[in-house]
């Protein structure tokens, strides 16, 4: 799959050439548009307005997540102020990439089936979804859809505390029906950029079997802002403007959006960034 | 043979109130043989009396596994019990499919209860003609419900249906307030007197005629852990024929009676104690109704 | 005419030409399997590592399934597939055990694996499955797969990234290919290697394809599968196996009373 947020979701061809400038959907050509009227059938989709990235840390007390307020549209940043992190029930929380159409709609699905639980509990007094299990229906669903070869264009992570097991939650699921599990995960971009530092950083205090004392609140915040900062310096689908979402056994919290501090002078002595020289 | 000119269809009320066909259905329940549910803190069990339709026939089986934490006891029609039991199954499955978790309880009764209402107000159908006690486990600890082919489905510290149950409802609405806090072979011990209660006078309970399904922790004591795996994880289990043996010489001693029980129940005696079931078991020749209960609300 | 004959050798191109953004439902995951029948129990193998193209997506996500007490599953190639097929293949055998009241034996999960593969022949799970056990006449047994439901019996098989790295391997020391016997000694016959040296090939295998494929590493599973009532002193207790290596007894699934299913583990490099 094609991590560039330009190419977002799209296959991969063997030795496809990483074209870093792309700014899909305007400059890219549409194949769809020039076919001819015998062409074959196809369930073609793209994703039009995306997310990028999202990052996921398990920490000592819970799970941490954070992503931009930036929906895309190609490379036109089109909507600045979107939430893309999103509580589901008390304990419970997604942090999603990819189109956001599509996540309007997984928000609205999901948001149905907690209610009618909630309902059914009011009967049995039998407690809501656990996190696993909402992941476990996430999973069914992107699978199921793209099993109809109609993805849904997404890669999530579903953060969260098991209140009966009392243990932090976090995983990953695809467009694909792809599901894993790690404490530190990012989607997309981040998988390149943000996933070597939380790693690093993960395991330098919980050892490489994670067996070891876990993060703080306090650093894993610290954390997840110094990779927001990165990705916002390396990945221009993104923006300098975000959330991050904690989940305790006191519940889901999700931060006021916020920003990381930046320098950019050195850009002023970068040959063709700066004031033209020469 | 027709009670009134209100039962040939069971979508009209008769001007006392009543659904005919479902009252009947109520009937077919009662015509089975008896089953008993209690439940503790730990563990919910199910005993029950089986009935061979002859000589010749193996006893029919009363107990039916759900999921690891579901299993029922049946009275009535032991085809629409199939039929009700795969559609339970369903349900677990999809449950466990779907959202990785075993299905709650309640929800599972609550499904072929709403199932039997529509049965209940579609013209051209009959009720189901069976009944059942339901015991599970879920993240809200042990549970007991009765369905009834009515379409509804109630929540019990103890419970009985099927023929002559009410004599054993007498015994357990004297003794269910130590229920609650009773280990696993006292509620046993408890069931099974309650089941004694349902017998005719000159029947016992043997090996042959006896069986218990329990959920919930396993216990030494009371079981041959060996044998079961679903015991050895608190799983749903069925105990019967050799397995009970212990279990009803404990119950014996704790009356004072004989360990061995009657003699009639000893092997020589075996085929006198079956040919007085197996008049009971035809459906054709159903035993009087007795002191049965009225189960419509 | 000319511009004619142009055009509709355009247009061919157009319509034969595959649409490059149409969406793939299909990746691959990397990771290898592995399995080695042995003449009363069954080794079942496969990495932990989940990988897509050059990121490590999880250095754990099971490859290998306990399916019965005398069945174990190893699925290789597309996770999602892998995972919903087993999926699947547990709910078969949930229905069957609900209708004969006993765990499903080795050669009809084998079969019934074929037809769910089969049943999908034109929308294939891209999974490569090990299934390895006991029969019901106690002998150990491997069935191989290919996505499609094509199956055979083998002694030993080797799936996944590192497929062309070990299956060479494997015929060399499991089938003796290319050994000749000293004169006068015994013959080989495959298919009778004590347990400690199908481990120890398991291990190696293992090591070597981490060394020299990237798609694999990050730990090892290996299932260990026993006739019922054979001794299991060959693997459990002090010094039985390598360091670094630990073994469990996985908790019976049915009654208990028969084969056992133990849980071999061991860290591959991680780099």
């Amino acid at each position: 799959m094609n991590q560039h947020p330009a190419m977002w979701g799209h296959p991969m061809t063997p030795h496809q050439a990483f074209n870093a400038h792309t700014a899909f959907p305007l400059a890219t050509p549409n194949p769809m548009r020039n076919q001819h009227a015998s062409s074959p059938v196809s369930h073609t989709q793209q994703p039009l307005v995306t997310g990028t990235s999202v990052l996921g840390l398990k920490y000592k007390d819970g799970v941490m997540l954070a992503a931009d307020n930036l929906a895309s549209y190609g490379s036109l940043a089109r909507f600045r102020d979107i939430q893309r992190l999103h509580p589901l029930g008390n304990h419970t929380c997604l942090a999603v990439s990819g189109d956001m159409s599509d996540y309007q709609y997984l928000k609205k699905e999901l948001d149905g089936l907690l209610r009618e639980e909630e309902a059914l509990s009011l009967s049995d007094s039998h407690p809501a979804l656990h996190p696993s299990q909402i992941y476990a229906f996430l999973a069914n669903l992107f699978y199921a859809r793209r099993s109809k070869v109609n993805p849904i264009w997404n890669a999530i992570l579903v953060g969260g505390w098991d209140a009966t097991k009392e243990e932090s939650f976090l995983g990953y699921v695809d467009l694909l029906g792809t599901t894993y599990s790690s404490p530190t995960l990012a989607t997309g971009f981040g998988s390149h950029i943000a996933q070597p530092l939380l790693r690093e950083a993960f395991e330098k205090k919980a050892g490489i079997d994670g067996k070891g004392e876990l993060l703080t609140a306090e650093e894993a915040e610290a954390l997840l802002n110094e990779c927001m900062k990165v990705l916002f310096y390396r990945d221009a689908r993104s923006l300098n403007k975000y959330q991050i979402a904690t989940v305790t056994k006191e519940g889901v919290q999700i931060s006021e959006s916020k920003s990381a501090e930046t320098q950019w002078g050195f850009a002023e002595a970068l040959r063709g960034y700066g004031a033209q020289q020469q | 043979m027709f009670r009134n000119s209100y039962d040939s269809d069971n979508t009209t009320f008769s001007p006392q109130g009543k659904l005919h066909q479902v009252e009947y259905a109520l009937e077919a329940v009662k015509q089975g043989s008896a089953a008993i549910g209690l439940r503790s803190a730990t563990h919910a069990v199910l005993l029950t009396l089986k009935r061979s339709t002859g000589e010749l026939a193996t006893y029919q089986k009363k107990l039916i596994r759900i999921d690891d934490h579901v299993g029922v006891a049946i009275a009535g029609l032991t085809s629409d019990a199939r039929v009700l039991s795969n559609f339970m199954r369903q349900q677990a499955m999809s449950s466990k499919m779907l959202y990785n978790r075993p299905i709650p309880v309640a929800r599972v009764v609550q499904g072929i209860a709403d199932r039997a209402q529509t049965n209940t107000q579609q013209y051209g159908r009959r009720p189901y003609g069976v009944g059942f006690l339901v015991i599970g486990r879920d993240e809200t600890g042990p549970h007991l419900y009765e369905f009834s082919p009515s379409g509804t489905a109630f929540e019990y510290y103890a419970h009985s249906i099927g023929a002559r149950s009410q004599s054993a409802k007498t015994y357990l609405e004297k003794n269910f307030e130590s229920f609650e806090s009773a280990d696993l072979a006292t509620l046993i011990q408890h069931g099974l007197s309650a089941l004694h209660d349902t017998l005719q006078q000159d029947k016992h309970l043997s090996t042959s005629n006896t069986s218990i399904a329990i959920i919930g922790p396993p216990s030494d004591e009371v079981e041959n852990l060996a044998s079961s795996g679903a015991a050895k994880r608190g799983n749903f289990r069925v105990w019967e024929n050799d397995d009970v043996d212990g279990l009803l010489r404990a119950w014996r001693r704790s009356r004072g009676e004989p360990e061995d029980g009657p003699k009639e129940d000893e092997p020589a005696a075996e085929p006198s104690a079956e040919q007085a079931q197996s008049a009971e078991g035809s459906e054709q020749a159903p035993e009087a109704p007795g002191e049965d209960v009225v189960m419509s609300e | 005419m000319a511009m004619h004959a142009e055009r509709s050798a355009a247009l061919h191109e157009l319509t034969s030409a595959p649409i490059q953004h149409a969406f793939n439902p299909y990746e691959d995951n990397g990771g290898t399997i592995l399995a080695i029948a042995g003449k009363d129990f069954s080794v079942i193998a496969g990495d932990t590592r989940q990988s897509q193209g050059y990121s490590i997506q999880t250095r754990y996500a099971r490859k290998v399934w306990q399916l019965t007490d005398r069945a174990v599953l190893a699925t290789n190639g597309f996770a999602a597939d892998g995972n919903n097929f087993v999926k699947k293949v547990k709910q078969r055998l949930e229905w069957y055990e609900h209708a004969h009241h006993k765990q499903m034996p080795l050669k009809s999960i084998a079969r019934m694996i074929q037809t769910i593969l089969y049943g999908k022949r034109f929308f294939p799970y891209y999974v490569y499955n090990i299934l390895g056990g006991i029969e019901e006449d106690g002998t150990g047994a491997v069935y191989s797969y290919d996505p499609v439901g094509t199956y055979e019996r083998e002694s030993c098989r080797a799936a996944g990234a590192a497929q062309s790295i070990l299956q060479p391997f494997l015929d060399n020391q499991i089938y003796f290919k290319n050994q000749t016997p000293e004169p006068g000694a015994e013959p080989f016959i495959p298919g009778n290697l004590p347990l400690s040296t199908v481990l120890a090939l398991v291990v190696d295998s293992f090591t070597s394809a981490t060394e020299r494929h990237i798609e694999v590493g990050d730990g090892l599973e290996v299932y260990v599968v026993m006739k019922k009532g054979r001794p299991t002193d060959d693997l459990v207790g002090e010094g039985k196996l390598a360091p670094g290596m630990a073994v469990e007894e996985l908790d019976a699934l049915g009654e208990g009373d028969g084969e056992k299913t133990f849980l071999v583990t061991r860290s591959l490099k991680r780099d």
